[in-house]
């Protein structure tokens, strides 16, 4: 069986960033960059998956700037065997990134593909279910607990209200929601390994234009400052006074 | 032509379309998939498909594809079962598609939080049909009005994908976070699936509102995860949210920030959540709820 496995680059998520003064992009103030942590998520289920089934080849793809390079070598080091940078300057909208997996996924074949089910910089939880559309394939967005047999998996995904069980046939896609698992930490013999292992980087196989293009990066309004209260009672009587309750 | 279809999964969904059509300036209709056509929210139209339940992704946004040929805009709210269907459609329409929509500045301009609400993107959307996801929230519910005309859509649904089962975890009864006047929430110090039961669940049940989760007490099993509010769980703007033992991390402040009171129950004066709380107490939320209980009489 063979697995695909996208690796997006995005600041930290512990990072404050914020606009930059002029609009023209975000500030991220010299913060590192990591894999998307849901994509971590994917990377982490991959190998378990072929730690039951044996017999498995995981391969993982970033589209974007050649700096996704390191991203990808940590991909190799939890686990990956090897990997593939669509390398492109600037950073891609959903329908461009879509476009790029498409061709990759169109060459390799892969049984199954896991993806982060939104990235923690753009937020827009739309590449996954664009790349299926396009393949015509199954998915199964936010997963928290995925089977693979023969054919098909099982998969558990967290929905609005609950969760449900859907199956579907293979190849399909799934998206990793946090509770799928906890990624393991990367011991070092996994690090060393990474540096023998394929990272093939290669140009965009499509002419696909970007749908939507950012203007502009605007500073959220905050808050008035709001008070201490010094007890229950001054707070339920400002509540009372608010008409809150 | 200038046109907004909502694509609503129940009658929940179709209630904020006018405000977000006022936005646009344009004339709306309403497709919605389950449950009593709702007439009275502004649409001229409300298309009925009559379908039992939600299908699978893959069939649902195949089948909705003809149901979109004379719209300008296509939007869904921001939900879970949303998001799950709509990027596939934009890809069948070969269409722009904006996720979390918060304001309109053009028919082409849109403004969304990105990184956690860290800064707000406005972006251009290039070709038609627009679609969108957005916070209702954001944009309000527009008083009810009008008799929308109905009719029945056949949609001819066929997926790949097959559901085996459903489950909620939720206590029954109470209202889902997105749509409460009033969300309560808890965080790692409420111990056990029990006790924020019993404490938070609690005081949401004396105050009449849903109950809100931190992703740390998703994660240790304190809380449901269809209660979990965030950048990667629900977005929340009730009139009042209470924050108990909630340190308030970014993550967790882009789900709620824009609700209209704010109230903080925290032992560390420190603590970020103070950063947005109008009202903060810092006390114990295991003395605190109690006595504010008590204080309601309830
Ligand atoms: C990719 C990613 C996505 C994430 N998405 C989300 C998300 O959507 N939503 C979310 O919430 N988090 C999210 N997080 C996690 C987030 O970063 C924080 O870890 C989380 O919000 C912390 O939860 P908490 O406030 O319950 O726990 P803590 O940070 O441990 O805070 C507990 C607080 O309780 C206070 N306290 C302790 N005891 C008491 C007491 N007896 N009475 C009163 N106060 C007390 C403490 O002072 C502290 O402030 C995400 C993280 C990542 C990396
Ligand atoms: N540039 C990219 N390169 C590789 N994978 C990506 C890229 N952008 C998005 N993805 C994948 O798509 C998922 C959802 O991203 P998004 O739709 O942008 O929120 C991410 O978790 C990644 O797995």
């Amino acid at each position: 069986m063979r697995i695909l496995v996208t690796v997006k680059r995005v600041v930290d998520p512990y990072a404050r960033v914020r606009p930059m003064p002029d609009g023209s992009g975000i500030d991220t103030g010299g913060a590192k960059f990591e894999i998307n942590p849901f994509d971590e998520i994917a990377i982490e289920e991959a190998v378990r998956q072929r730690e039951a089934r044996g017999d498995t080849e995981i391969v993982a793809v970033s589209v974007g700037p050649s700096e996704c390079e390191d991203q990808l070598r940590k991909a190799l080091a939890m686990g990956a065997d090897r990997a593939i940078l669509v390398e492109t300057g600037d950073p891609q909208d959903s329908s461009v990134v879509a476009a790029e997996l498409e061709a990759i996924v169109r060459e390799l074949k892969p049984d199954l593909i896991l993806m982060g089910k939104q990235a923690t910089d753009d937020d827009r939880n739309q590449a996954a279910q664009m790349l299926a559309a396009r393949l015509g394939w199954p998915q199964a967005t936010f997963a928290s607990k995925l089977t693979v047999s023969d054919g098909s998996a099982t998969v558990a995904r967290e929905t609005d209200t609950g969760e449900e069980t859907l199956e579907i046939p293979l190849p399909a896609i799934v998206t990793t929601d946090l509770r799928l698992n906890e990624p393991r930490y990367i011991a070092l013999p996994g690090i060393i390994k990474a540096r023998t292992k394929s990272l093939e980087k290669r140009p965009r196989a499509t002419t696909a234009l970007p749908k939507t293009r950012p203007l502009r990066y605007e500073t959220p309004p905050s808050r008035p400052p709001g008070k201490k209260v010094g007890s229950v009672e001054e707070l339920v009587s400002e509540l009372r006074a608010r008409g809150a309750i | 032509m200038a046109r907004l279809l909502l694509i609503a999964f129940d009658p929940a969904d179709a209630r904020g379309g006018a405000r977000l059509a006022e936005a646009l300036g344009i004339p709306f209709d309403i497709l919605q998939l389950t449950g009593d056509p709702v007439t009275d929210a502004g649409a001229e139209r409300v298309c009925l498909a009559g379908l039992a339940e939600a299908p699978p992704a893959d069939g649902l946004a195949k089948a909705l594809v003809p149901v979109c040929a004379e719209y300008s805009h296509v939007a869904m709210v921001s939900s879970m079962r949303c998001k799950d269907v709509l990027p596939r459609l934009a890809v069948h329409l070969d269409a722009p598609m904006v996720t979390d929509v918060i304001a309109v500045e053009s028919p082409t301009v849109y403004k969304r939080p990105v990184v956690a609400g860290a800064a707000i993107e406005v972006v251009e959307t290039l070709g038609e049909p627009v679609l969108l996801t957005f916070r209702p929230a954001a944009f309000g519910t527009a008083a009810t009005s009008g008799a929308s005309l109905v009719e029945a859509v056949s949609l001819n649904v066929e997926s790949l994908a097959r559901r085996v089962s459903v489950a909620s975890h939720g206590k029954g009864g109470r209202p889902d976070p997105t749509q409460a006047k009033v969300v309560v929430s808890g965080g790692r110090p409420l111990k056990d699936a029990a006790t924020f039961e019993s404490v938070i669940g609690g005081l949401a049940d004396a105050l009449g509102g849903a109950v809100g989760a931190t992703r740390a007490a998703v994660d240790s099993g304190i809380a449901p995860n269809e209660a979990q509010v965030g950048q990667t769980g629900k977005n929340v703007a009730p009139n009042l949210y209470v924050a108990a033992g909630v340190s308030g991390s970014t993550q967790h402040l882009a789900g709620m920030k824009d609700s209209k009171l704010i109230v903080a129950i925290n032992t560390d004066p420190d603590a970020p959540i103070f950063e947005v709380a109008d009202l903060g107490l810092v006390e114990d939320l295991f003395t605190a709820i109690p006595k504010i209980r008590q204080a309601l009489g309830k």
